[in-house]
């Protein structure tokens, strides 16, 4: 849902009052900027691989026979 | 009932991916890995609605996101996390969220509309088709599609404002960002 809450803290449109001209259709160039950056931040965190408690929990998990009812 | 091998192997492969795209949604990384051992417990739990020879992967992101978005639903009404809050927690706790020089480049983010960033992170870094993130995030291909559009307007905006020399060494693309327009 997108309802939009009146949280009375709303800030101002930064955007479009301190950009002159806000691009509306960006350039090849930003949107590889942005990829690049996306995939690096994201990578980042694949690349530390499976965390310990992970493959205990499926340890665990496997030994309890899955009867978990979260 | 006893995980199978293949199922396990599956399930631990997501795991990185899982993480990060975890990590990208609630931006902080105590809080993604709790959402991702919840995401793992359901889904052993309903394992039998799985179906073998299916992506696991977006099986797994699916349930993930779904209850991302249910407990953000519960949090919000419990403390009124609104973004300006969520990106204050990205202030002052930068070593929380991964290596520093990603810091800016979340607070941008953060600042996206979760529909907007999920869409976004699917499609542009997990790797996802338009129609996969579709499928994960329950709407049509076209509302994905003007979802990512947005939210890489919105980032390239935000960017611009929230320090663009840090963006990139490239001065041309902050004169870009900035409205300079050079064609």
């Amino acid at each position: 849902m997108s309802d939009q809450k009146p949280t009375g803290r709303q800030k101002p449109m930064e955007a479009t009052t301190r950009s002159k001209k806000a691009p509306v259709k960006l350039s090849r160039d930003i949107q590889a900027r942005l990829g690049q950056q996306l995939r690096a931040m994201y990578d980042d965190v694949v690349e530390q691989g499976v965390p310990e408690r992970f493959t205990e929990l499926l340890n665990r998990l496997d030994e309890n026979g899955t009867k978990g009812k979260s | 009932m006893p995980i199978d091998e293949s199922v396990r192997q599956a399930i631990l492969g997501a795991v990185p991916s899982l993480r990060a795209f975890a990590i990208s949604l609630c931006g902080s990384v105590d809080r993604a890995d709790d959402l991702v051992q919840e995401t793992l417990v359901r889904a052993l739990a309903n394992i039998d609605s799985f179906q073998p020879g299916t992506n696991m992967a977006a099986w797994l992101f699916t349930i993930l996101r779904n209850h991302f978005r249910s407990e953000y639903r519960k949090r919000r009404r419990e403390v009124e996390d609104n973004d300006g809050h969520y990106a204050e927690t990205l202030k002052s706790q930068p070593e929380q969220h991964g290596r520093v020089e990603f810091t800016e480049f979340r607070a941008a983010l953060s600042k996206l509309p979760t529909d907007q960033r999920e869409a976004l992170i699917l499609v542009g870094a997990s790797g996802f088709s338009y129609e996969e993130a579709a499928h994960i995030c329950g709407c049509a291909v076209g509302t994905i599609k003007s979802r990512v559009n947005r939210a890489r307007t919105r980032l390239a905006e935000l960017m611009a404002i929230d320090g663009a020399e840090d963006f990139g060494p490239d001065q041309a693309t902050r004169a870009v960002l900035v409205g300079n327009d050079r064609n």
